[in-house]
């Protein structure tokens, strides 16, 4: 038997703790997608020809393609044509946004989301780009990044800004016409964020983004470009929540990553946005794609996510490992619970002689939950001695939830070695018992339980967002299991 | 501190125990002895108050209150401690996190301040001495991959960190050998106090040469059939279980 039913049904109620609405003026476009709306978008970001020349190529490309139907999910058709691609607070002029500018709405929308932006509040040693719906609102310690060589601004600066890198690097690690939903954030992405971090630099502060969905009937569309050159070092956050709200909103973001010879990124997420009721009304549709690119020898991505928002999360942080002696982590905690459905995992692609991959993925399902991990780990011929460790673990509270597991696995060189080892448990009557007769509430056992679980994970969050990570998930589960 | 009367309890419509009584006094060591299937293990689990037991008759005093009515955590909470016969493991979760996390919950319900982390260590430390428990094992995950004898010395580390005023200790010498019996037993016997009662629920006499207890209770079918001082012990030893059940049945 697995944990005591009556509390099972208690955690399924934990509650949603970011589910405001910010009442804010807004300049949307109205719902719909055409040539049009993306000439409108590219305007209204001041971009350049070669920029929107990309985005109608994708935009084309896209109506040719369909909607992907392989995953372990359902939800009823997406109607793109009831989407508003573009929706930002309305602010004054134009001008280089400094944080006196910024609507004191949104710093005390930040503030409410424990990220404040004013820098002698915020966290020591982190620097944040805000996102809100589909623009960039405050990026800072910009001048500090400045000093150390750092780039950290907003997609859209960069592309003005900085064209000549982000012609070179955007899409080249997803290609527009990657998958489906990459290939519509390709056309409409709005806003997101860029680093670059140069030579030899290790990037001397934490850099993260808070993503924030607040308008109802959006899609929030992000670009992230992230790049190490030879030798540098840069770890990443990102945060996301979203309003309750009756609807479906779709997310459909691109996070490309590009490290070069000896360069490390270390790129953490901890997902909440919005995960609809207990009924399955509303939420978020997360369908990402996220991809790094070990371009140099000795090269080092690191993906680590925490994910327990969204009605569907559809994501597969990846690397390719190109470069020889590369090495590659996916480290993940996926929660679901009410009727929320997880299908991720991670693609290892092992181009380079002895290049490392590990992949440790936990998945917690609990009230009518499904989590389903996919994963591919492809050894090609030219990947002499190359590893790989996978290890899969299921969590089950409850008996109305599901875990699945498809690991696929292609080796084409004899000396690379793949190994994969699975585990699905319960949390047994005896070990609540136990913990119950030295004390602890039942709820307590739990959470101590769960977080035991995913510890491995936790542990290789940056500090602050680890503790974080452990308060987020305590609250998904509260009352949920038994 | 604890009276038992008439208790009757089945598992799934089966009755195992049948009209069980049994008086316990603070500072007083009571063994409960018995064949396997006696209905000892069921005792230990009612009184700690685990699922999956129908009681169906009598009553529980401990304290002054009735047991039956409070939830597992409260019972431990009131001082209630169970040694389990099969400590389990809880992959992930370290040892010291548990502990403590165990014994601020009970100082909590008490109303007294939890412990900061300085002082948890230094009382843990002191109270790991008690039961040779070596400061590594404190670093691991709650039992995992611990021998048997020390995951028993864990469950007598747990005793001394709690302080219980009750504390039963289900089969605590099973799978211990010669050494680490004499080390838990120390370590019980060290624990003995005029406050506190202990019911050792065991199988073998042998433990009884290191802990000399108070009374000495045969069960069988669910009852205890005859109790005596620790002499009755070595005379089950020495005659097994049959003749008192037969006698028991006549």
């Amino acid at each position: 038997m697995s944990a005591a039913p009556n509390s099972v049904n208690k955690l399924i109620q934990g509650g949603y703790e970011h589910g405001f609405v910010t009442a804010i003026e807004s300049d949307t476009v109205p719902p719909g997608l055409n040539e049009n709306v993306i000439r409108l978008i590219s305007a209204k970001k001041n971009e350049p020809e070669w920029m929107r020349e990309r985005r109608l190529k994708a935009y084309h490309h896209w109506l040719e393609m369909e909607d992907p139907a392989w995953a372990q999910i359902k939800h009823p058709p997406i109607d793109y044509q009831s989407i508003s691609y573009y929706s930002a607070p309305r602010k004054k002029g134009d001008g280089p946004k400094s944080l006196d500018e910024v609507d004191p709405e949104l710093l005390e929308t930040y503030n409410k989301l424990g990220i404040p932006l004013e820098e002698q509040k915020a966290l020591a040693g982190v620097a944040v780009d805000a996102v809100f719906d589909s623009v960039s609102v405050a990026t800072t310690f910009k001048k500090e990044l400045a000093d150390a060589g750092v780039i950290f601004c907003s997609i859209s600066e960069a592309i003005r800004d900085y064209p000549e890198l982000v012609q070179q690097y955007l899409g080249s690690v997803v290609p527009y016409a990657d998958n489906y939903f990459a290939c519509l954030n390709s056309a409409v992405f709005s806003d997101g964020t860029f680093v670059y971090v140069p030579k030899g630099v290790r990037c001397p502060m934490e850099l993260s983004t808070y993503f924030r969905i607040n308008e109802a009937k959006t899609g929030q569309f992000e670009r992230t470009l992230i790049i190490a050159d030879e030798g540098s070092y840069v770890s990443y956050l990102e945060g996301c929540t979203a309003p309750m709200r009756d609807e479906n909103q779709l997310h459909a973001a691109i996070v490309e990553l590009v490290a070069m010879d000896d360069a490390t990124i270390k790129y953490s997420t901890v997902q909440n946005w919005y995960p609809g009721d207990e009924q399955g009304r509303g939420g978020i549709y997360n369908f990402v794609t996220k991809r790094g690119d070990c371009r140099g020898d000795r090269s080092h991505i690191s993906w680590t996510q925490v994910e327990t928002g969204s009605a569907i999360t559809w994501k597969y942080p990846s690397c390719i490992l190109r470069g020889d002696d590369a090495v590659g982590e996916f480290y993940s905690v996926a929660v679901t619970k009410g009727r929320q459905q997880a299908d991720t995992g991670t693609k290892m692609i092992h181009i380079g002689k002895n290049t490392r991959s590990t992949i440790v993925s936990k998945g917690i399902s609990a009230g009518e939950g499904q989590n389903t991990y996919r994963g591919l780990v492809r050894m090609t011929p030219r990947a002499e001695h190359a590893r790989n460790h996978t290890q899969c673990d299921s969590l089950l509270l409850g008996d109305r939830c599901g875990a699945h597991t498809f690991p696929y696995m292609v080796v084409r060189n004899p000396t690379a070695r793949v190994e994969h080892e699975a585990t699905t448990s319960k949390i047994s009557e005896d070990q609540l018992f136990y913990c119950q007769q030295r004390g602890l509430a039942e709820e307590d056992a739990v959470s101590m339980i769960v977080n035991g679980f995913c510890k491995e994970v936790f542990n290789e969050l940056p500090m602050e967002f680890a503790v974080e990570a452990q308060k987020l998930l305590n609250i998904t589960l509260e009352g949920a299991v038994g | 501190m604890l009276s038992i009367k008439n208790l009757r309890a089945n598992v799934d419509d089966k009755p195992i125990l049948n009209g069980l009584n049994l008086e316990i006094k603070p500072g007083e060591v009571h063994a409960i002895m018995g064949p396997n299937g006696s209905g000892k293990s069921t005792l230990a689990h009612i009184l700690a108050g685990r699922d999956g037991y129908d009681v169906t008759d009598g009553e529980v005093v401990y304290q002054g209150k009735d047991l039956l009515a409070l939830n597992t955590e409260q019972r431990a909470h009131q001082g209630l401690f169970l040694a389990m016969q099969y400590p389990v493991e809880l992959p992930g979760v370290n040892t010291m996190t548990f502990l403590r996390e165990s014994l601020n919950a009970i100082r909590r319900a008490r109303g007294e301040a939890e412990l900061d982390a300085v002082n948890f260590i230094k009382l843990v430390r002191e109270k790991a001495r008690l039961v040779h428990m070596d400061d590594r094992l404190l670093k691991r995950n709650v039992n995992a991959g611990f021998s048997g004898g020390e995951k028993k010395r864990n469950e007598i580390l747990q005793m001394a960190l709690l302080e219980p005023r009750l504390a039963i200790l289900d089969e605590t010498d099973s799978g211990l050998d010669i050494d680490a019996l004499r080390i838990v037993a120390d370590g019980i016997n060290a624990l003995r106090s005029p406050e506190r009662a202990i019911v050792l629920v065991t199988h073998y006499q042998r433990l009884l040469d290191y802990i000399e207890p108070d009374q000495v209770h045969v069960l069988a079918n669910g009852r205890i059939v005859r109790s005596g001082d620790k002499e009755l012990a070595q005379l089950l030893e020495q005659k097994g279980y049959r003749w008192i059940e037969q006698e028991a049945a006549a």
